[in-house]
């Protein structure tokens, strides 16, 4: 592929339940090896927007391009395997409850018969270690682990699969300050390891900062803003700066009653 | 004219709903299927539920099936008496037993039991977005959760009522013999002189098509249920609901298959 080619191009993305217009029009792009992080109040469609990119919701209208393919208009079998370049970090993990840690982390190549249960077992101890723990936490279930350590599990299994994309959905929510920095750090450290290209939603602005080379924000189903992930706070977009320092009053008016 | 039209509209908007509902069933059945004749297979997965299906529904199935054939034994004494047929009470325990109650209640307390925690732990997958990462792990859900418990569920219903006819044709004759003074050997003749083939085909059959009916609609329910903890109770309910209904349904449907002329 060609450098000029974004890893991830999305052009017109239009998505509406009913008669709410989530998104209107999304254009983004996501150079290959760069960390965006795309921030937003709450139903904003950020993770509609991840979900459309990840083929779990099927957008009314737009083109979605991965490596330069536009998967909306691929052959399903086509698609998938262009997909299958994405992990995914779920906001409150996903873990399979009814599965060990181990064969939690090592589920993708498992399940795609790439390795043997013995093998398969070996690499989610190496994995577990990546994040920060143990093999013997391999054996537990994932209700016996604390959020935090959920968060980590699901982390290692995202990244079993060494996707060339990643994707994070608000990856510190519902963690203290100190674990969601950590979780942060592992974060960077496993994307800078793996080479890959990586997407995050969050409303955490520490984390955004600490996560992101740029960020966009999301309003009224389109990007109001881009920019250097380093610049949120003093971004001089009206509708940004409200965001990020938490004022109530600016251009985004919350709507308390539906 | 304004109340004429508005009932219309509800009854168009309930026959285009319910239209709705019985395609979407059509569609994920035949999905379903069809995953079942493409690899990849997971063997782990059907295996894992034919034990919980199968094995573990045993005791349930076994003692409806022990108990319900003493009730009949003993009604069937006391209504035939009343016309001096007694000596018809094994012949119609073995027939009732293996034509319609073995598959029937086995189905509905599978149904309850099966069909109820299916839906529950698919709905749950749904709602904390298991499901949605097992496509983002790339695997497909239908085929590694749906199918795997269809097919194990349409070959655990016949295994389980082969034990349902055999118990309740024990329990007919424990009342028979110790109860209601038959002779075992006699007894035992006449079971066996009046069950034919067919009667224990037919009703094998019907099991097949219930274990089939239970785990379609606990899929479906849980596979789409919305609304968390509250969505996940309706999908289950909904699930043994109409698992339950479609058995009796199937039932008749089958029943005419097979044995009218």
């Amino acid at each position: 592929m060609s450098g000029d080619v974004p890893k991830i191009r999305v052009r017109g993305l239009r998505k509406a339940f009913g008669a709410k217009r989530v998104l209107d029009g999304v254009d983004l792009d996501v150079p290959a090896g760069t960390s965006l992080v795309v921030i937003g109040g709450s139903g904003t469609g950020k993770s509609v927007l991840l979900k459309c990119i990840l083929g779990l919701i099927v957008p009314d209208d737009g083109v979605i391009e991965i490596d330069g393919r536009d998967v909306l208009r691929l052959p399903r079998a086509e698609a998938e395997a262009v997909r299958a370049k994405i992990g995914m970090l779920f906001q409150n993990g996903a873990l399979f409850d009814s599965l060990p840690v181990w064969e939690n982390v090592a589920f993708g190549p498992l399940a795609q018969r790439r390795v043997t249960r013995t093998q398969a077992r070996a690499q989610a101890a190496e994995f577990l270690g990546m994040v920060g723990l143990a093999a013997s936490v391999g054996d537990l279930s994932p209700a016996e682990l604390s959020g935090g350590m959920q968060k980590r599990v699901a982390l290692a299994r995202a990244i079993a699969a060494r996707p060339e994309i990643l994707f994070f959905d608000e990856p510190t929510t519902g963690l203290d300050p100190i674990m969601g920095a950590v979780i942060d750090g592992l974060i960077v450290d496993c994307v800078k390891r793996l080479g890959s290209t990586a997407v995050a939603i969050t409303h955490d602005m520490a984390s955004a900062r600490r996560i992101g080379d740029r960020a966009a924000m999301l309003s009224h189903g389109r990007i109001v803003w881009d920019g250097p992930a380093a610049s949120l706070m003093d971004s001089g977009n009206a509708e940004v700066d409200q965001f990020t320092h938490g004022r109530r009053e600016g251009p985004i008016q919350m709507e308390l009653r539906r | 004219m304004t109340p004429v039209l508005d009932s219309l509209a509800a009854v168009g908007r309930a026959v285009i709903g319910a239209c709705r509902a019985t395609g979407a069933l059509a569609l994920f059945a035949l999905s379903g299927l069809s995953h079942l004749v493409r690899p990849p297979f997971y063997g782990r997965m059907f295996l894992r539920a034919l034990l919980d299906i199968g094995y573990f529904s045993l005791p349930v199935v076994a003692l409806t099936a022990l108990f319900t054939g003493m009730v009949l034994a003993l009604q069937s004494y006391t209504g035939f008496a009343r016309f001096s047929a007694e000596g018809a009470v094994a012949s119609v325990v073995v027939l009732s037993v293996t034509r319609e109650l073995g598959p029937v209640l086995a189905g509905l307390m599978v149904a309850g039991r099966v069909g109820a925690a299916m839906a529950a732990e698919l709905g749950t997958m749904r709602v904390t977005d298991q499901i949605d990462a097992l496509t983002t792990l790339s695997t497909n859900p239908m085929k590694y959760l749906v199918a795997p418990r269809l097919l194990a569920a349409t070959v655990a219903l016949p295994l389980l009522v082969v034990v349902a006819d055999i118990l309740g044709v024990l329990g007919g004759y424990i009342i028979g013999t110790l109860k209601l003074g038959f002779n075992a050997s006699e007894y035992l003749a006449h079971t066996m002189d009046f069950v034919q083939t067919q009667d224990v085909v037919s009703g094998l059959a019907k099991a097949a098509v219930f274990g089939f009916l239970i785990a379609l609609m606990g899929c479906f329910r849980g596979y789409n249920s919305r609304g968390g903890a509250q969505g996940v109770g309706a999908a289950t309910t909904a699930a043994v609901v109409s698992a339950s209904i479609l058995i009796l349904a199937f039932d008749y449907v089958l029943t005419e298959l097979f044995f009218s002329r």
